[in-house]
């Protein structure tokens, strides 16, 4: 560790004022904080200060998406040998699996950190931690199938246009993963949709069936998957959507550590819930009838609830504001799962149409609390 | 009677080094120094040049909008120096001290029997005055102003904060004088804040609203309560005072002098025997520290670990404060310090411990990370007891709003009210420097 950080100190001045790297001085100090937490004391405000900063909070995520991560690799490879009907071990399917999700993450850090350090250099401060998380979500939320090059242009679109001409991590307003997700959704639908994109296809593969249990249901078909599958994540689906099990892990993490609010999840939950009950008792299609509680296993609603509607950047800041926020998302993703033909997946667009409201909602609700002030200081002069 | 208060949000951060309650004598310091910095909003016009001599309780210099508002020496001596900065701006007046106190002695009446005129002129000449602090803006008091009440916060919640009760337990006669006076400067209540969980001899003062507060830190802190007893109107003015200054009051109006010795506490985890000491207010401690101080480099702060102000290179006693904390400073990189989980012994808003959390923890100076923008929005809501959205009216401080500061009630609280959310931070926000800074640009704003 001493040589690691010898080495960094031998280097330092080309990168400080003065030195001849003097621009690349967020990059030098990006790589230098990851290694090491620096040396700096307070020098305003409170004296001792909590251990814990960004790029904790952000590694915690990171953590608690790797299980999800994990089996989505598994089940890539369960998913394409059943296709193909031969026999394979677990292993085989986990290896065959990493070896297609593994290009996925890698392209996907290397141009989302690639813009994020180029705009740090250009802006001349730090690099922020935030795309620690993106950079594994992007991935976990595709087809698997999906070719490289559309990968890193949704990622170049999310990071430029989702967050860096806000200003970076915190101030954007929309969740930049699910940016990624809707521009190659919206740009290149035919990659993103359908029945095939979901199992890479075996060559001379008899009956070929990829689909999506939504996509079934919308089209009024027979499921050919158990409660148990959507629960365990044994069915077609994005990367790591698929395993309740292993996003309830993840879940499990953000919540004990507190990095993610509760108040979201539950809400999320609960709107999602309510709605699928409601749309129970109508009853006038397969959406429409598919039972409330399995209604919460399939597709991306667990993860969108668990990893994306917490992000705080983009969410209710408020607590009443994160109530209401994590209702909405909850009764919006049912309300278009079962209402659009289009997109039988309704998480990705009710998050994002929550994350533009978000700010509303936190007005409202700040507003309410101006008001009471106000009303406060009315009755004493009155 | 009194009223209870129970505060649920909050932090209470337990370190070590908490003071025995035994009292030491403090060696007479070789130098005293008054620093007009201390005094927040101040700006001096000085009535001594070097070589003059004073005592105890004559003025050093007055504040220029208000001529009235004197500071006065703490100890007899002659003035050494006066220490200029950039603009010849002055930095420390020093005062080298004679062998024993000499005391000015202030014409004084009983205050029950005294004016408000007469308090309020006994007070300003003395140099007692700018005890008393205002809300809003957390600055010195006016004198034309008149508060709506007197808060006074004899509960201190802060990390190895002082105890009160032993602090002034020879002073009750002091304390009770103390408040009579103030009570002429009030046509309002006076409030005394006490901790719910310890019996304080304090309780039995005359004349106060006793208000028992229980709860995490900052349940000690005056906006609490005052949110919610006395809630800050536009034009209202309700003034701070701590209740080692009462007892000053008190002490000048029973003796006519202006005693500013007090009984501070020597805490931290880097003091050899944490304990009180008896000591002036404007003294070196350098040699005094060296003494008790153990190896190792130290902050050594004027107050406390949240609030406190850094007095490592210029070791003299804060004029406002009870205590001097000392902590390791902690100058040194982590290897992935950001890794959760490792052993990490911190009480924080986040569960990053496997372990349980020692009673009593030793924190140092460091930073432990770098500053970001806003992020994680929950962790200030968790310690901010107050109806008061902390992220919002950050935000509105930074960008200097004015109207959007007011109605978010940026005129109930102090700069120490958020010193849990610098603590706290994930982006490791200097809150309370932002919010020094808005109650500053408000102040301009509406006092103009």
């Amino acid at each position: 560790m001493k040589v690691i950080e010898k080495f960094f100190k031998k280097y330092e001045h080309l990168f400080l004022e003065g030195g001849k790297l003097e621009k690349y001085h967020p990059a030098y100090q990006a790589m230098y904080t990851f290694m090491f937490t620096p040396d700096e004391t307070t020098q305003r405000g409170a004296h001792i200060r909590d251990a814990v900063d960004l790029k904790r909070v952000m590694f915690t995520v990171v953590l608690a998406l790797i299980p999800a991560t994990l089996f989505g690799m598994w089940n890539v490879g369960y998913q394409y040998f059943n296709q193909a009907g031969v026999d394979f071990t677990n292993w085989e399917a986990f290896v065959y699996g990493f070896w297609k999700v593994l290009p996925l993450i890698i392209v996907s850090y290397v141009v989302g950190l690639g813009i994020e350090f180029y705009f740090a250099i250009l802006r001349g401060h730090e690099v922020n931690e935030g795309y620690l998380v993106t950079g594994l979500l992007i991935p976990l939320i595709m087809p698997v199938t999906i070719p490289l090059w559309i990968l890193a242009i949704s990622v170049a679109f999310a990071v430029v246009i989702g967050k860096e001409v806000f200003g970076g991590t915190g101030m954007n307003i929309v969740n930049p993963a699910l940016t990624a997700r809707a521009f190659a959704f919206f740009a290149y639908p035919t990659f993103m949709s359908g029945n095939e994109v979901w199992i890479p296809k075996p060559e001379n593969a008899d009956a070929y069936s990829g689909e999506t249990i939504l996509g079934a249901l919308n089209q009024g078909k027979e499921l050919a998957y158990t409660w148990w599958d959507m629960f365990v994540g044994t069915i077609p689906g994005s990367i790591g959507e698929t395993s309740v099990i292993m996003i309830l892990i993840g879940a499990v993490l953000l919540l004990y550590t507190r990095v993610a609010s509760w108040r979201i999840m539950l809400s999320g939950v609960l709107g999602a819930a309510l709605m699928a009950l409601l749309f129970n008792m109508w009853g006038a299609n397969e959406l429409m009838r598919f039972p409330w509680w399995q209604h919460l296993l399939v597709g991306g609603l667990a993860f969108g609830i668990v990893f994306m509607a917490t992000d705080p950047v983009t969410a209710a800041q408020t607590r009443v504001g994160k109530w209401i926020y994590g209702f909405m998302i909850g009764v919006f993703a049912i309300l278009i799962r079962v209402f659009n033909p289009a997109y039988p997946e309704g998480v990705m667009l009710a998050i994002l149409l929550m994350n533009v409201v978000a700010p509303t909602i936190d007005f409202y609700v700040v507003q309410s609390n101006i008001k009471r002030r106000m009303k406060r200081f009315n009755k004493q002069t009155a | 009677m009194h009223k209870k208060v129970k505060v649920s949000k909050g932090l209470d951060i337990k370190l070590k080094g908490k003071p025995a309650e035994q009292l030491g004598q403090a060696p007479r310091s070789k130098m005293y120094a008054v620093r007009p910095v201390e005094f927040y909003g101040i700006n001096p016009r000085l009535m001594v040049k070097p070589g003059d001599h004073v005592d105890v309780g004559d003025p050093i210099f007055y504040h220029k909008y208000n001529d009235r508002i004197k500071f006065t020496s703490p100890v007899s001596g002659t003035i050494e120096d006066i220490v200029r900065g950039e603009r010849r701006k002055i930095l420390k007046i020093l005062i080298k001290p004679d062998t024993e106190d000499q005391y000015k002695k202030f014409e004084v009446k009983d205050p029950k029997k005294a004016s408000r005129e007469e308090i309020l002129d006994v007070l300003l000449e003395s140099g007692l005055f700018p005890v008393i602090k205002q809300r809003p803006y957390d600055v010195i008091a006016k004198p034309e102003d008149e508060p709506k009440a007197i808060f006074i916060s004899a509960y201190d919640s802060a990390p190895l904060g002082v105890n009160y009760d032993f602090i002034l337990s020879d002073k009750l006669k002091d304390f009770q004088t103390g408040i009579e006076a103030l009570k002429k400067l009030t046509s309002g209540k006076i409030y005394l804040i006490v901790d719910n969980n310890s019996a304080s001899k304090l309780e039995n003062t005359e004349g106060v609203e006793v208000i028992k507060a229980e709860g995490p830190h900052p349940a000690g802190n005056p906006s609490i309560h005052i949110e919610k007893f006395e809630p800050i109107a536009k034009g209202d003015r309700i003034w701070v005072v701590n209740p080692v200054h009462v007892a000053q009051i008190g002490n000048l109006f029973n003796t006519g002098t202006y005693n500013p010795q007090k009984i501070i506490a020597l805490a931290g985890s880097m003091v050899k025997t944490p304990q009180y000491f008896l000591i002036t207010p404007g003294a070196d401690l350098s040699d005094f520290l060296k003494e008790y101080l153990k190896e190792g480099e130290a902050r050594i702060i004027s107050g406390n670990v949240l609030t406190g102000a850094n007095i490592t290179d210029d070791p003299y006693l804060n004029f406002y404060d009870n205590e001097v904390t000392a902590i390791p400073l902690g100058k040194k990189s982590r290897f992935l310090g950001w890794m959760p989980f490792l052993a990490e012994n911190r009480k924080s808003f986040y569960r990053f411990n496997i372990l349980p959390i020692n009673k009593e923890l030793d924190l140092d100076a460091n930073l432990y990370g770098e500053e970001r923008a806003f992020v994680m929005t929950d962790e200030f809501d968790s310690v901010m007891p107050m109806d008061i959205y902390p992220v919002h009216l950050l935000k509105a401080a930074l960008l200097g709003d004015v109207e959007k500061m007011e109605a978010l009630g940026i005129l109930e609280v102090a700069p120490e009210d958020f010193a849990l959310v610098d603590y706290i931070s994930s982006s490791k926000l200097d809150a309370q420097y932002i919010i020094r800074k808005g109650l500053d640009i408000m102040q301009v704003e509406m006092e103009s």
